[in-house]
């Protein structure tokens, strides 16, 4: 222990690690054991297709709403914006506030609605009154997509955590970390299916908001409980530039393209949240449209309550830490966090606080594999390959196939993107949420003209349209850094530069592009309308009528 | 709209919504082609629900959407009113930003109090009559939930 408890934390920092890894790996073990007798007693009642995807339907309000922060809050939300509150100030905090707000457009229109007419994913809404194949089929592509960009840029995080906190140095040792998580994510997701996954949100959110609760108490103990002192200590410790760390543009007022990509992004954030297939589908665990409006109440309480905490947490790292060792130590911008824990509690605090990191990573994961492998069996299998013939058992075998397959994949790109650049996955990932999904998700709710040509032209216009102007984009290719001359981009080849869309997000065309397609496809469609199929689906949506009830009883 | 005043629609040719040469008969006629589903969406019961829900939803969305990127805008342009010190170091743009978390937080509880007092109650009672198979606003004997007439 003696060799840790060097008092100068730079030191410590450029060492490569902080803190004790055995101290990290025990904390984290007992999470996992505890996680994993929960997730195989909740296993005992996984049957039916109800049970594996939607956890019998039988979680309550408060349950599911913190299980949604659990789902939503990942180690992107935790280490992402206390380092970026840390770096860049105010502009850090901008994130936080998108992130937030969302959570009303899930609210007001589509939470309920989406409770009440669907059963297991995002598809059986979006298909409910339009042609069933080729929707479903559209939707599963976009769910897909979006899992498939949020999961490799959770994977990748996990490795670059690994380094920060285990002090886990060679590439070979990290994908084994990386192995091992995603090992452990299949087991929780075979096993517990999402009443497993829904107790491991559950559990890490408590953890997680706690552990935040505690820091952010603690940091401004040291301040007397004053704000602006937090602040005064984060100005005095951020050299020449301290001064605009509580003014906005210190990340993205340089110039009139990042203001931009700024507003392009705050698009995304804002539109994003109510699109995302695993926020969608934890709607379907609980037993009635109110108990889905409860959630959202806990989930937006807790999830506002944590974006507080993050904003005294990334001032305090400025103020307690200083951005010059957050920026030399192994993690960068992410080890905002950390090392502020191990500066406020020392070792032990730091254990506690990797570990939930992990745990957030995990959690998130597992989350998100559940939502591909119901979507892979349940729109694509058993209603576009099987045509709905197909018996519910073998839908769900089909499922825990699909956990198997999804979680391999997501070890072998989470070991390729290993110190890639790809935060910027997260990002796309919301983009093409608002883009393919959003716009088709409200049309089909309130607008009674709406077609099947207009989903498919809006679903297909706005995934494409995402993942084009992102692959032209200076993320994958030609951001040269002007003092160094390194790339920034994802290919490190600074000859290599088709970067012919300036933007970093495409929300801001994507997003209206993929409006707009709903309404002119729709228009430009000779589609019959189906008004008996729009009475059901209307009425059934403001009253529950015909809704999914609750497989067991509380 | 018809069916407001307590009267029925198969008695009384609307005189609104498709105007006088529209297709009325959609509204007025009791076809044999009219699902349950639609029975109760004509219903005056539904059609106030489903109005008291789009004049809180729509708005509201408007208000927050505007709110949230006026604020975004003032953040991305206009650094220097964002700047002002209030008082020690907290700005105009930490008030504003903490005005967001406020809002949000309002509007949550004051959508699910209106939706808990108003809404529920209405929606209960009409997903049981629609379960039960006693439609409102129907002529037509029982029949089992949901399926097609």
């Amino acid at each position: 222990m003696t060799r840790y408890d060097a008092t100068v934390l730079a030191a410590a920092a450029d060492s490569g690690q902080v803190g004790d890894p055995v101290v990290n790996i025990a904390i984290f073990g007992a999470f996992v054991l505890v996680t994993l007798i929960i997730v195989f007693r909740a296993s005992r009642n996984n049957k039916t297709a109800a049970d594996y995807y939607a956890a019998g339907r039988s979680f309550t309000g408060p349950q599911n709403g913190t299980a949604i922060a659990g789902d939503y809050l990942s180690a992107a939300s935790f280490l992402g914006i206390c380092g970026a509150i840390a770096i860049y100030g105010y502009d850090g905090f901008l994130y936080s506030i998108g992130f937030l707000v969302a959570w009303l457009v899930a609210l007001l229109l589509v939470a309920e609605l989406l409770r009440n007419t669907g059963r297991f994913t995002m598809a059986d809404v979006l298909s409910f009154r339009l042609k069933q194949r080729p929707v479903r089929m559209a939707a599963a592509i976009s769910t897909l997509a979006v899992v498939f960009f949020y999961l490799l840029a959770q994977m990748a995080g996990a490795g670059g955590l690994v380094a920060l906190l285990l002090g886990i140095e060679g590439l070979a040792a990290q994908a084994l970390v990386i192995a091992v998580v995603g090992a452990l994510m299949i087991l929780y997701v075979l096993v517990g299916g999402m009443k497993g996954t829904t107790w491991v949100q559950i559990i890490k959110a408590i953890l997680l908001i706690a552990g935040a609760g505690l820091m952010t108490v603690w940091v401004l103990a040291k301040y007397g409980f004053d704000l602006s002192a937090v602040l005064q200590g984060a100005i005095d410790n951020g050299g020449e530039n301290g001064e605009r760390l509580i003014e906005p543009g210190a990340q993205y007022g340089a110039s009139s393209l990042t203001q931009l990509n700024f507003l392009s992004l705050a698009l995304a954030l804002v539109l994003g949240t109510a699109g995302l297939p695993h926020v969608l589908m934890r709607f379907y665990t609980v037993p009635s449209a109110k108990e889905a409006r409860r959630s959202v109440v806990w989930a937006i309480w807790l999830i506002g309550i944590f974006y507080l905490f993050t904003l005294v947490l990334g001032y305090g790292a400025g103020a307690l830490v200083g951005p010059e060792t957050i920026m030399s130590s192994p993690g960068k911008a992410n080890s905002a966090a950390p090392l502020l824990a191990y500066e406020l509690g020392g070792v032990f605090l730091l254990g506690i606080i990797s570990a939930v990191a992990f745990a957030t990573i995990l959690a998130v994961v597992a989350g998100l594999t559940i939502t591909a492998a119901a979507s892979f069996a349940h729109d694509i299998y058993a209603s576009v390959i099987k045509r709905g013939e197909v018996a519910p058992d073998g839908e769900v075998r089909v499922a825990r196939i699909t956990v198997i397959v999804i979680g391999a994949l997501a070890i072998v790109g989470g070991i390729f993107a290993n110190g890639q650049n790809v935060a910027f996955l997260v990002a796309l990932a919301f983009a093409v949420a608002a883009s393919a999904n959003l716009p088709t998700i409200i049309y089909s709710l309130f607008w009674k003209r709406f077609n099947t040509a207009g989903a498919l032209w809006s679903m297909y216009g706005g995934l494409i349209s995402c993942v084009v102007l992102i692959a032209l984009s200076p993320v994958v290719s030609g951001k040269v850094d002007p003092v160094t001359g390194d790339s920034l981009s994802m290919i490190r080849d600074t000859s290599v530069d088709f970067a012919v869309f300036p933007l970093e997000n495409p929300g801001l065309v994507s997003i209206p592009l993929a409006f707009l397609l709903g309404i002119v496809g729709t228009l430009l469609s000779k589609e019959k309308p189906h008004p008996e199929k729009f009475a059901e689906m209307e009425v059934r949506s403001l009253t529950g009528a015909g809704a999914e009830k609750a497989t067991v009883a509380h | 709209m018809c069916g407001y005043f307590g009267v029925s629609c198969a008695t009384v040719v609307p005189l609104t919504a498709t105007g006088p040469s529209g297709p009325a008969e959609v509204h007025v006629s009791e076809s044999a082609q009219e699902t349950d589903y639609q029975r109760v969406q004509r219903s005056p019961e539904f059609q106030d629900l489903r109005r008291r829900f789009r004049n809180f939803v729509f708005p509201m969305t408007a208000f927050f959407l505007a709110w949230y990127f006026l604020y975004v805008l003032l953040a991305n342009y206009q650094h220097e009113f964002m700047s002002q010190r209030v008082t020690g170091n907290i700005t105009v743009g930490l008030l504003f930003g903490l005005g967001q978390f406020v809002s949000t937080f309002v509007i949550t509880m004051a959508y699910a109090r209106w939706a808990n007092q108003k809404q529920d109650a209405v929606a209960e009672n009409l997903r049981e009559h629609i379960e039960s198979g006693a439609l409102i606003d129907s002529g037509d004997p029982r029949r089992p939930e949901g399926s097609p007439a």
